[in-house]
Protein backbone atom coordinates (compact mmCIF):
# COMPACT_ATOMS: atom_id res chain seq x y z
CA UNK A 1 0.00 0.00 0.00
CA UNK A 2 1.38 3.38 -0.92
CA UNK A 3 1.67 6.04 2.09
CA UNK A 4 0.87 9.34 1.28
CA UNK A 5 4.58 11.90 1.83
CA UNK A 6 4.15 13.79 4.68
CA UNK A 7 4.41 17.92 3.15
CA UNK A 8 3.50 20.69 5.10
CA UNK A 9 1.40 23.45 4.81
CA UNK A 10 1.09 27.22 4.02
CA UNK A 11 -1.29 29.18 6.29
CA UNK A 12 -1.62 33.09 5.48
CA UNK A 13 -2.78 35.29 8.36
CA UNK A 14 -3.48 38.98 7.83
CA UNK A 15 -2.75 41.32 6.90
CA UNK A 16 -6.46 42.00 8.35
CA UNK A 17 -6.85 39.61 11.04
CA UNK A 18 -9.17 39.75 14.05
CA UNK A 19 -5.83 39.02 16.50
CA UNK A 20 -3.99 41.84 14.76
CA UNK A 21 -4.61 45.17 15.43
CA UNK A 22 -2.35 47.06 13.34
CA UNK A 23 -2.24 45.34 9.75
CA UNK A 24 0.95 43.42 9.08
CA UNK A 25 0.97 40.19 7.36
CA UNK A 26 2.36 36.35 8.31
CA UNK A 27 2.76 33.16 5.98
CA UNK A 28 3.26 30.54 8.12
CA UNK A 29 4.69 26.77 6.86
CA UNK A 30 3.14 24.24 9.37
CA UNK A 31 3.53 21.09 10.00
CA UNK A 32 0.84 19.41 12.01
CA UNK A 33 0.50 21.57 15.05
CA UNK A 34 4.38 22.75 14.84
CA UNK A 35 5.35 25.75 12.98
CA UNK A 36 7.99 25.10 11.18
CA UNK A 37 8.76 28.41 9.49
CA UNK A 38 7.37 31.92 9.01
CA UNK A 39 7.66 34.73 6.52
CA UNK A 40 6.65 38.18 7.49
CA UNK A 41 5.49 40.84 5.27
CA UNK A 42 5.82 44.70 6.82
CA UNK A 43 4.84 47.86 5.21
CA UNK A 44 1.21 47.87 5.09
CA UNK A 45 0.94 50.97 7.18
CA UNK A 46 3.93 52.63 5.01
CA UNK A 47 2.40 56.37 4.28
CA UNK A 48 6.19 57.81 3.13
CA UNK A 49 6.19 60.02 6.38
CA UNK A 50 9.78 60.86 5.62
CA UNK A 51 9.33 61.08 1.48
CA UNK A 52 5.84 63.83 2.40
CA UNK A 53 8.32 66.00 4.50
CA UNK A 54 11.42 66.55 1.99
CA UNK A 55 8.30 68.38 0.50
CA UNK A 56 7.32 70.52 3.38
CA UNK A 57 8.69 73.23 4.79
CA UNK A 58 9.61 72.58 8.97
CA UNK A 59 6.69 74.32 10.68
CA UNK A 60 4.14 72.20 8.11
CA UNK A 61 6.18 68.82 9.36
CA UNK A 62 5.79 69.58 13.17
CA UNK A 63 1.80 68.20 11.99
CA UNK A 64 3.18 65.59 10.02
CA UNK A 65 6.11 64.26 12.47
CA UNK A 66 2.84 64.61 15.27
CA UNK A 67 0.96 61.94 13.17
CA UNK A 68 3.53 59.44 12.84
CA UNK A 69 2.20 57.84 15.96
CA UNK A 70 -0.90 58.49 17.77
CA UNK A 71 0.52 57.42 21.41
CA UNK A 72 3.87 59.69 21.03
CA UNK A 73 2.59 62.69 19.41
CA UNK A 74 5.14 64.95 21.76
CA UNK A 75 7.90 63.00 21.51
CA UNK A 76 8.04 63.28 17.42
CA UNK A 77 7.69 66.49 16.79
CA UNK A 78 9.76 67.72 19.86
CA UNK A 79 12.84 66.02 18.77
CA UNK A 80 12.49 67.14 15.36
CA UNK A 81 12.35 70.84 16.33
CA UNK A 82 15.32 69.94 18.24
CA UNK A 83 16.92 68.76 15.54
CA UNK A 84 16.11 72.29 13.44
CA UNK A 85 16.80 74.01 16.87
CA UNK A 86 20.35 72.72 16.35
CA UNK A 87 20.61 73.33 12.60
CA UNK A 88 20.00 76.71 13.08
CA UNK A 89 21.21 77.82 16.12
CA UNK A 90 18.14 79.14 17.40
CA UNK A 91 17.99 79.80 21.32
CA UNK A 92 14.98 78.66 22.76
CA UNK A 93 13.22 80.79 25.97
CA UNK A 94 13.89 79.44 29.68
CA UNK A 95 10.62 79.38 30.19
CA UNK A 96 9.41 77.46 27.18
CA UNK A 97 12.52 74.89 28.19
CA UNK A 98 10.38 74.02 31.18
CA UNK A 99 7.35 74.26 29.66
CA UNK A 100 8.57 71.51 27.29
CA UNK A 101 9.51 69.19 30.75
CA UNK A 102 6.10 69.68 31.73
CA UNK A 103 4.35 68.22 28.55
CA UNK A 104 6.83 65.56 27.84
CA UNK A 105 6.58 64.49 31.05
CA UNK A 106 2.75 64.77 31.13
CA UNK A 107 3.02 62.31 28.07
CA UNK A 108 4.90 59.70 30.01
CA UNK A 109 2.28 59.79 32.52
CA UNK A 110 -0.19 58.84 30.03
CA UNK A 111 2.07 56.36 28.39
CA UNK A 112 3.15 54.72 31.16
CA UNK A 113 -0.75 54.11 32.69
CA UNK A 114 -1.82 53.13 28.98
CA UNK A 115 1.04 50.30 29.03
CA UNK A 116 0.00 49.26 32.79
CA UNK A 117 -3.28 48.57 31.22
CA UNK A 118 -1.98 46.40 28.41
CA UNK A 119 0.12 44.36 30.74
CA UNK A 120 -3.03 43.33 32.71
CA UNK A 121 -4.55 42.59 29.80
CA UNK A 122 -2.16 40.37 28.46
CA UNK A 123 -2.78 38.57 31.49
CA UNK A 124 -5.95 38.34 31.70
CA UNK A 125 -7.06 40.83 34.14
CA UNK A 126 -9.30 42.80 32.39
CA UNK A 127 -10.54 44.76 35.40
CA UNK A 128 -6.99 46.13 36.07
CA UNK A 129 -7.23 47.06 32.12
CA UNK A 130 -10.32 49.43 32.85
CA UNK A 131 -9.83 50.76 36.13
CA UNK A 132 -6.22 51.78 34.80
CA UNK A 133 -7.35 53.63 31.40
CA UNK A 134 -10.40 54.91 33.71
CA UNK A 135 -7.08 57.03 35.39
CA UNK A 136 -5.35 57.82 32.01
CA UNK A 137 -9.07 59.93 31.45
CA UNK A 138 -7.58 62.32 33.87
CA UNK A 139 -4.28 62.79 32.61
CA UNK A 140 -6.21 63.24 29.46
CA UNK A 141 -8.26 65.60 30.91
CA UNK A 142 -4.83 67.70 31.80
CA UNK A 143 -3.75 67.37 28.57
CA UNK A 144 -6.59 69.05 26.96
CA UNK A 145 -6.96 72.01 29.33
CA UNK A 146 -3.07 72.88 28.63
CA UNK A 147 -3.12 71.98 25.12
CA UNK A 148 -6.53 71.84 23.54
CA UNK A 149 -6.82 68.40 22.44
CA UNK A 150 -6.46 65.25 23.69
CA UNK A 151 -4.08 63.35 21.67
CA UNK A 152 -2.79 64.97 19.37
CA UNK A 153 -1.34 68.36 21.11
CA UNK A 154 0.13 70.86 18.29
CA UNK A 155 2.04 72.14 21.20
CA UNK A 156 5.66 72.59 19.60
CA UNK A 157 6.52 75.17 17.73
CA UNK A 158 10.76 75.53 16.82
CA UNK A 159 12.06 77.80 18.86
CA UNK A 160 9.59 77.35 21.89
CA UNK A 161 5.95 76.03 22.57
CA UNK A 162 3.09 77.46 21.51
CA UNK A 163 1.10 77.73 24.73
CA UNK A 164 1.48 79.48 27.75
CA UNK A 165 0.48 77.84 31.38
CA UNK A 166 -0.69 80.78 33.62
CA UNK A 167 -0.41 81.08 36.98
CA UNK A 168 -4.25 80.39 36.85
CA UNK A 169 -4.01 77.34 35.62
CA UNK A 170 -1.79 75.65 38.41
CA UNK A 171 -4.55 74.66 40.43
CA UNK A 172 -6.08 72.03 37.99
CA UNK A 173 -2.66 71.14 37.32
CA UNK A 174 -2.21 70.81 41.47
CA UNK A 175 -5.38 68.83 41.30
CA UNK A 176 -4.77 66.83 39.02
CA UNK A 177 -1.19 65.52 40.20
CA UNK A 178 -2.76 65.05 43.75
CA UNK A 179 -5.20 62.41 42.55
CA UNK A 180 -2.45 60.72 40.88
CA UNK A 181 -0.01 60.89 44.04
CA UNK A 182 -3.20 59.46 45.54
CA UNK A 183 -4.03 57.21 43.37
CA UNK A 184 0.11 56.17 42.61
CA UNK A 185 -0.37 53.64 46.17
CA UNK A 186 -3.31 52.10 44.63
CA UNK A 187 -1.74 51.15 41.61
CA UNK A 188 1.66 50.47 43.39
CA UNK A 189 -0.82 47.74 45.48
CA UNK A 190 -2.62 46.37 42.47
CA UNK A 191 0.89 45.97 40.28
CA UNK A 192 3.05 44.65 42.94
CA UNK A 193 2.12 43.58 45.87
CA UNK A 194 -0.86 41.29 44.12
CA UNK A 195 0.47 37.47 44.12
CA UNK A 196 -1.09 36.93 40.81
CA UNK A 197 1.05 39.64 39.40
CA UNK A 198 4.03 38.32 41.35
CA UNK A 199 3.69 35.00 40.16
CA UNK A 200 3.33 35.84 36.54
CA UNK A 201 6.21 38.41 36.21
CA UNK A 202 9.12 37.28 38.72
CA UNK A 203 11.75 35.80 36.74
CA UNK A 204 9.90 35.57 33.86
CA UNK A 205 11.59 37.18 30.77
CA UNK A 206 14.88 37.80 32.02
CA UNK A 207 17.04 40.32 30.11
CA UNK A 208 20.77 40.19 31.66
CA UNK A 209 22.50 43.51 32.12
CA UNK A 210 25.23 42.16 29.48
CA UNK A 211 22.32 41.45 27.30
CA UNK A 212 20.53 44.81 27.35
CA UNK A 213 24.09 46.95 26.93
CA UNK A 214 24.97 44.22 23.63
CA UNK A 215 22.07 44.62 21.89
CA UNK A 216 21.41 48.60 22.72
CA UNK A 217 17.89 48.51 24.76
CA UNK A 218 16.63 51.75 25.61
CA UNK A 219 14.28 53.46 27.88
CA UNK A 220 12.71 51.77 30.59
CA UNK A 221 13.51 48.34 29.06
CA UNK A 222 17.23 49.31 29.54
CA UNK A 223 16.79 50.42 32.35
CA UNK A 224 15.31 47.66 34.78
CA UNK A 225 18.16 45.63 33.46
CA UNK A 226 20.28 47.81 35.85
CA UNK A 227 21.49 50.11 32.79
CA UNK A 228 21.74 53.56 33.99
CA UNK A 229 20.94 55.28 30.35
CA UNK A 230 18.62 58.03 30.26
CA UNK A 231 18.54 61.16 27.85
CA UNK A 232 17.39 63.40 29.81
CA UNK A 233 20.01 63.27 32.28
CA UNK A 234 22.82 61.82 29.87
CA UNK A 235 22.34 64.59 27.36
CA UNK A 236 20.45 67.01 29.73
CA UNK A 237 18.29 69.04 27.17
CA UNK A 238 15.39 71.09 27.72
CA UNK A 239 15.53 72.30 31.49
CA UNK A 240 16.42 68.44 32.90
CA UNK A 241 19.63 69.63 33.96
CA UNK A 242 18.30 72.32 36.32
CA UNK A 243 15.87 69.93 38.18
CA UNK A 244 16.84 66.65 40.41
CA UNK A 245 15.86 63.54 39.99
CA UNK A 246 17.81 60.08 39.10
CA UNK A 247 17.92 57.25 37.00
CA UNK A 248 15.23 54.79 38.07
CA UNK A 249 15.99 51.29 38.35
CA UNK A 250 14.34 48.39 40.01
CA UNK A 251 16.89 48.30 42.98
CA UNK A 252 15.29 51.40 44.28
CA UNK A 253 12.31 49.55 45.37
CA UNK A 254 13.53 45.76 45.57
CA UNK A 255 16.84 46.15 46.71
CA UNK A 256 18.26 44.04 44.01
CA UNK A 257 17.79 43.77 39.73
CA UNK A 258 16.77 40.92 38.28
CA UNK A 259 15.85 42.77 34.91
CA UNK A 260 12.50 40.37 34.68
CA UNK A 261 9.09 41.59 33.72
CA UNK A 262 8.44 42.60 37.25
CA UNK A 263 11.03 45.13 37.37
CA UNK A 264 10.02 46.56 34.15
CA UNK A 265 6.29 47.41 36.06
CA UNK A 266 8.41 48.39 38.58
CA UNK A 267 10.31 51.05 36.92
CA UNK A 268 7.34 52.68 34.81
CA UNK A 269 5.64 52.44 37.83
CA UNK A 270 8.20 54.26 39.68
CA UNK A 271 8.61 56.50 36.43
CA UNK A 272 4.85 57.63 37.33
CA UNK A 273 5.75 59.27 39.98
CA UNK A 274 9.00 60.66 39.36
CA UNK A 275 6.96 62.43 36.32
CA UNK A 276 4.69 64.01 38.57
CA UNK A 277 7.81 65.46 40.74
CA UNK A 278 9.66 66.92 37.77
CA UNK A 279 6.32 68.37 36.84
CA UNK A 280 5.90 70.16 40.11
CA UNK A 281 9.21 70.95 40.42
CA UNK A 282 8.91 72.66 36.98
CA UNK A 283 6.33 74.73 37.82
CA UNK A 284 7.83 75.98 41.35
CA UNK A 285 10.44 77.05 39.25
CA UNK A 286 9.49 78.34 36.10
CA UNK A 287 10.88 81.52 35.21
CA UNK A 288 9.10 84.44 33.80
CA UNK A 289 9.65 85.11 30.44
CA UNK A 290 8.84 84.41 26.22
CA UNK A 291 7.56 81.28 25.85
CA UNK A 292 9.03 81.24 22.42
CA UNK A 293 12.48 82.82 20.39
CA UNK A 294 10.56 84.07 17.24
CA UNK A 295 6.35 84.63 17.49
CA UNK A 296 5.86 84.95 14.10
CA UNK A 297 6.51 81.79 12.24
CA UNK A 298 6.79 83.77 8.93
CA UNK A 299 10.09 85.44 10.23
CA UNK A 300 11.08 82.00 11.30
CA UNK A 301 10.53 80.19 7.75
CA UNK A 302 12.46 83.06 5.77
CA UNK A 303 14.96 82.39 8.92
CA UNK A 304 14.99 78.51 8.27
CA UNK A 305 15.19 79.15 4.56
CA UNK A 306 18.61 80.43 4.71
CA UNK A 307 20.45 77.78 6.44
CA UNK A 308 22.43 74.28 5.99
CA UNK A 309 23.47 72.18 7.93
CA UNK A 310 22.78 68.76 9.43
CA UNK A 311 21.52 68.37 13.27
CA UNK A 312 20.20 65.50 15.49
CA UNK A 313 17.27 65.28 17.77
CA UNK A 314 17.59 63.36 20.57
CA UNK A 315 14.64 62.73 22.76
CA UNK A 316 13.73 60.43 26.17
CA UNK A 317 10.15 59.19 24.70
CA UNK A 318 8.11 57.19 26.98
CA UNK A 319 9.52 53.63 25.17
CA UNK A 320 13.25 55.17 25.15
CA UNK A 321 15.26 56.76 23.31
CA UNK A 322 13.71 59.00 19.59
CA UNK A 323 16.20 59.92 17.57
CA UNK A 324 15.55 62.66 14.53
CA UNK A 325 18.00 63.45 11.86
CA UNK A 326 17.19 66.90 9.55
CA UNK A 327 19.83 67.91 6.65
CA UNK A 328 18.95 71.49 5.44
CA UNK A 329 20.06 72.80 2.54
CA UNK A 330 18.98 76.97 2.35
CA UNK A 331 15.61 75.71 1.03
CA UNK A 332 11.78 75.64 1.38
CA UNK A 333 11.79 71.97 2.34
CA UNK A 334 14.28 70.10 4.58
CA UNK A 335 16.72 67.59 2.07
CA UNK A 336 16.48 65.37 4.03
CA UNK A 337 14.64 63.68 7.32
CA UNK A 338 15.14 60.21 9.25
CA UNK A 339 12.70 58.82 12.14
CA UNK A 340 14.29 56.04 14.51
CA UNK A 341 11.76 55.53 17.29
CA UNK A 342 12.60 53.50 19.96
CA UNK A 343 10.83 50.11 19.22
CA UNK A 344 13.59 49.70 16.76
CA UNK A 345 16.03 48.55 19.33
CA UNK A 346 13.54 46.94 21.87
CA UNK A 347 12.69 43.93 19.53
CA UNK A 348 16.48 42.41 19.33
CA UNK A 349 16.36 41.57 23.07
CA UNK A 350 12.84 39.54 22.80
CA UNK A 351 15.30 36.78 21.85
CA UNK A 352 17.46 36.32 25.04
CA UNK A 353 14.17 37.44 26.90
CA UNK A 354 12.18 35.06 25.44
CA UNK A 355 14.41 32.23 24.87
CA UNK A 356 13.84 29.11 27.39
CA UNK A 357 10.30 30.65 28.08
CA UNK A 358 7.28 28.70 28.61
CA UNK A 359 4.72 29.68 25.55
CA UNK A 360 1.86 31.27 28.09
CA UNK A 361 4.43 33.71 28.81
CA UNK A 362 4.95 35.07 25.97
CA UNK A 363 2.38 38.20 25.21
CA UNK A 364 3.58 39.41 28.59
CA UNK A 365 7.29 39.05 28.14
CA UNK A 366 6.56 40.81 24.55
CA UNK A 367 4.25 43.54 25.66
CA UNK A 368 6.95 44.48 28.59
CA UNK A 369 9.20 46.42 26.55
CA UNK A 370 5.70 48.33 25.32
CA UNK A 371 6.21 48.15 21.40
CA UNK A 372 4.21 49.74 18.86
CA UNK A 373 1.37 47.71 18.05
CA UNK A 374 2.65 46.36 14.57
CA UNK A 375 5.52 44.86 16.65
CA UNK A 376 3.37 42.97 19.11
CA UNK A 377 1.89 40.85 17.07
CA UNK A 378 4.88 38.65 15.91
CA UNK A 379 6.34 36.55 18.08
CA UNK A 380 9.25 34.30 17.69
CA UNK A 381 10.35 31.27 19.94
CA UNK A 382 14.19 30.35 19.78
CA UNK A 383 14.89 27.01 20.69
CA UNK A 384 17.79 24.99 19.38
CA UNK A 385 17.77 27.41 15.68
CA UNK A 386 14.49 26.05 15.41
CA UNK A 387 11.77 29.08 14.90
CA UNK A 388 8.03 29.06 15.61
CA UNK A 389 5.48 31.84 15.51
CA UNK A 390 1.84 31.68 16.94
CA UNK A 391 -0.82 34.20 16.73
CA UNK A 392 -1.58 36.72 19.03
CA UNK A 393 -5.01 35.34 19.99
CA UNK A 394 -3.98 31.94 21.01
CA UNK A 395 -0.99 33.56 23.06
CA UNK A 396 -3.37 35.70 24.82
CA UNK A 397 -5.70 32.65 25.47
CA UNK A 398 -3.12 30.70 26.86
CA UNK A 399 -1.81 33.06 28.82
CA UNK A 400 -5.20 33.07 30.26
CA UNK A 401 -5.14 30.03 30.97
CA UNK A 402 -1.89 30.01 32.95
CA UNK A 403 -3.33 33.09 35.29
CA UNK A 404 -6.23 30.91 36.03
CA UNK A 405 -4.19 27.59 36.75
CA UNK A 406 -2.31 29.61 39.89
CA UNK A 407 -3.35 29.13 43.04
CA UNK A 408 -2.04 32.51 44.81
CA UNK B 1 -30.89 63.22 16.77
CA UNK B 2 -33.06 61.63 19.59
CA UNK B 3 -36.10 62.19 18.25
CA UNK B 4 -35.38 59.83 15.25
CA UNK B 5 -34.29 56.41 17.70
CA UNK B 6 -36.58 54.48 18.59
CA UNK B 7 -37.12 53.76 22.42
CA UNK B 8 -35.79 50.66 22.99
CA UNK B 9 -32.99 49.17 20.59
CA UNK B 10 -34.64 45.77 18.54
CA UNK B 11 -30.98 44.28 18.77
CA UNK B 12 -27.26 44.88 19.70
CA UNK B 13 -25.05 47.04 17.27
CA UNK B 14 -21.70 45.22 16.65
CA UNK B 15 -18.86 46.88 15.58
CA UNK B 16 -16.07 45.76 12.97
CA UNK B 17 -12.17 47.91 13.87
CA UNK B 18 -10.28 47.82 10.41
CA UNK B 19 -7.23 49.83 10.43
CA UNK B 20 -6.08 51.06 7.20
CA UNK B 21 -2.87 52.78 7.63
CA UNK B 22 -3.55 54.87 10.74
CA UNK B 23 -1.25 56.31 13.52
CA UNK B 24 -2.85 54.65 16.40
CA UNK B 25 -4.20 58.04 17.23
CA UNK B 26 -8.60 57.12 16.06
CA UNK B 27 -7.47 53.66 17.32
CA UNK B 28 -6.80 54.28 21.17
CA UNK B 29 -9.81 56.72 20.78
CA UNK B 30 -11.91 53.88 19.83
CA UNK B 31 -10.44 51.78 22.68
CA UNK B 32 -10.88 54.78 24.96
CA UNK B 33 -14.78 54.84 24.48
CA UNK B 34 -15.00 51.67 25.01
CA UNK B 35 -13.32 52.10 28.91
CA UNK B 36 -15.21 53.43 31.42
CA UNK B 37 -15.76 56.81 30.99
CA UNK B 38 -17.79 56.27 28.10
CA UNK B 39 -18.57 52.97 27.90
CA UNK B 40 -20.73 52.21 24.89
CA UNK B 41 -20.86 48.63 25.79
CA UNK B 42 -24.07 50.13 27.84
CA UNK B 43 -25.82 50.46 24.91
CA UNK B 44 -25.15 47.24 23.84
CA UNK B 45 -22.47 48.28 21.23
CA UNK B 46 -19.53 45.70 20.82
CA UNK B 47 -16.06 45.42 19.26
CA UNK B 48 -16.32 41.80 17.03
CA UNK B 49 -13.71 39.92 15.65
CA UNK B 50 -15.06 39.28 12.42
CA UNK B 51 -16.84 41.66 9.82
CA UNK B 52 -18.76 38.60 8.89
CA UNK B 53 -20.29 39.28 12.48
CA UNK B 54 -20.81 43.30 11.84
CA UNK B 55 -23.59 45.76 11.85
CA UNK B 56 -20.94 48.51 10.90
CA UNK B 57 -17.28 48.85 9.90
CA UNK B 58 -15.21 51.36 11.82
CA UNK B 59 -12.59 52.01 9.47
CA UNK B 60 -9.49 54.16 9.96
CA UNK B 61 -6.86 55.48 8.48
CA UNK B 62 -6.26 56.70 5.04
CA UNK B 63 -5.95 53.75 2.60
CA UNK B 64 -2.36 52.36 1.29
CA UNK B 65 -1.61 50.99 -1.75
CA UNK B 66 -0.86 47.40 -0.20
CA UNK B 67 -4.32 47.68 2.31
CA UNK B 68 -7.08 48.79 -0.74
CA UNK B 69 -8.21 45.17 -1.90
CA UNK B 70 -8.21 44.06 1.65
CA UNK B 71 -10.56 46.53 2.82
CA UNK B 72 -13.21 45.77 -0.28
CA UNK B 73 -13.01 42.39 0.90
CA UNK B 74 -13.64 43.06 4.25
CA UNK B 75 -16.92 45.32 2.82
CA UNK B 76 -18.00 42.55 1.11
CA UNK B 77 -17.35 40.05 4.18
CA UNK B 78 -20.10 41.75 5.62
CA UNK B 79 -24.31 40.49 5.41
CA UNK B 80 -26.49 43.32 4.95
CA UNK B 81 -27.90 45.88 6.01
CA UNK B 82 -24.57 47.11 6.48
CA UNK B 83 -23.10 50.58 7.29
CA UNK B 84 -19.77 52.37 7.00
CA UNK B 85 -18.56 54.95 9.40
CA UNK B 86 -15.23 56.48 8.44
CA UNK B 87 -13.30 57.65 11.71
CA UNK B 88 -11.11 60.40 11.67
CA UNK B 89 -9.24 62.94 8.91
CA UNK B 90 -7.26 60.40 7.45
CA UNK B 91 -9.40 58.10 5.83
CA UNK B 92 -11.77 61.49 5.01
CA UNK B 93 -9.46 63.27 3.12
CA UNK B 94 -5.41 61.94 3.32
CA UNK B 95 -5.22 64.71 5.75
CA UNK B 96 -1.26 65.49 6.89
CA UNK B 97 -0.52 62.58 4.04
CA UNK B 98 -2.51 63.45 1.03
CA UNK B 99 0.36 63.98 -1.32
CA UNK B 100 2.11 60.16 -0.59
CA UNK B 101 3.31 58.36 -3.23
CA UNK B 102 1.85 55.33 -1.23
CA UNK B 103 -2.05 55.93 -0.78
CA UNK B 104 -4.95 55.12 -2.96
CA UNK B 105 -7.73 56.85 -0.58
CA UNK B 106 -9.73 58.79 0.35
CA UNK B 107 -11.41 55.69 1.62
CA UNK B 108 -14.85 56.47 -0.21
CA UNK B 109 -12.82 55.66 -3.35
CA UNK B 110 -12.42 52.39 -2.04
CA UNK B 111 -16.09 51.45 -0.59
CA UNK B 112 -19.42 53.26 0.36
CA UNK B 113 -19.19 55.41 3.59
CA UNK B 114 -22.11 56.47 5.14
CA UNK B 115 -21.09 58.57 8.04
CA UNK B 116 -18.51 60.43 8.31
CA UNK B 117 -16.23 61.45 11.26
CA UNK B 118 -13.94 64.55 11.24
CA UNK B 119 -11.58 65.29 13.93
CA UNK B 120 -7.28 64.29 14.36
CA UNK B 121 -8.53 62.07 16.02
CA UNK B 122 -12.00 62.64 16.46
CA UNK B 123 -13.42 62.74 20.41
CA UNK B 124 -14.78 59.56 21.70
CA UNK B 125 -18.06 61.13 21.75
CA UNK B 126 -17.46 62.23 18.67
CA UNK B 127 -17.11 58.92 17.59
CA UNK B 128 -20.24 57.35 19.48
CA UNK B 129 -22.53 60.04 18.03
CA UNK B 130 -20.98 58.62 14.57
CA UNK B 131 -22.15 55.27 15.42
CA UNK B 132 -25.50 56.32 16.75
CA UNK B 133 -26.18 57.73 12.98
CA UNK B 134 -24.84 54.78 11.48
CA UNK B 135 -27.95 53.36 13.53
CA UNK B 136 -30.29 55.04 12.46
CA UNK B 137 -29.37 54.21 8.75
CA UNK B 138 -29.83 50.46 10.22
CA UNK B 139 -33.29 51.10 11.55
CA UNK B 140 -34.93 52.84 8.31
CA UNK B 141 -33.14 50.20 6.35
CA UNK B 142 -34.96 47.67 8.09
CA UNK B 143 -37.92 49.15 8.53
CA UNK B 144 -38.71 49.35 4.53
CA UNK B 145 -37.75 45.61 4.41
Amino acid sequence: MKTAEKTTYQLPIGPIHPALKEPVMFEFEVDGERIVNVNVRLGHVHRGVEWTGTQRNPIQILYLAERICGICSYCHPMAFSLAVERVAGIEVPERADYLRVIHGELERICSHILWAGVAAHEIGFDSVLFLTWQMREKALDLTEYLTGNRITKGITMIGGVRRDITPDMHPKIQETLQYYKEIFKKLQHVFLDDKTFQLRCKDCGVLSKEDAVKLCAVGPTARASGVKKDVRLDQGYFAYSDLDFDYITPDIYTGEVHGDVYDRIVVRLLEIQQSIGLIEQCLNQMPAGPIVSEPKPLKLLAKLKNVSGEGIGRMEAPRGEVFHYVKLSAQDAPYAWKVRAPTYNNILPWIPMLTNQQIADIPIVAASTDPCMSCTNRVTIVKNQDTSFLDKEELHRMSIQKTRRLQP
Amino acid sequence: MGKNLPKSFKKALWVYHCNSGSCNGCDIEIIAALCPRYDVERFGIKLVGSPRHADVLLITGAVTRQLADKIKRVYEQMPDPKAVICVGNCGNTGDVFYESYNLVGPVDQIIPVDVYIIGCPPRPENIIYGVAKAWMKLETLEAKT
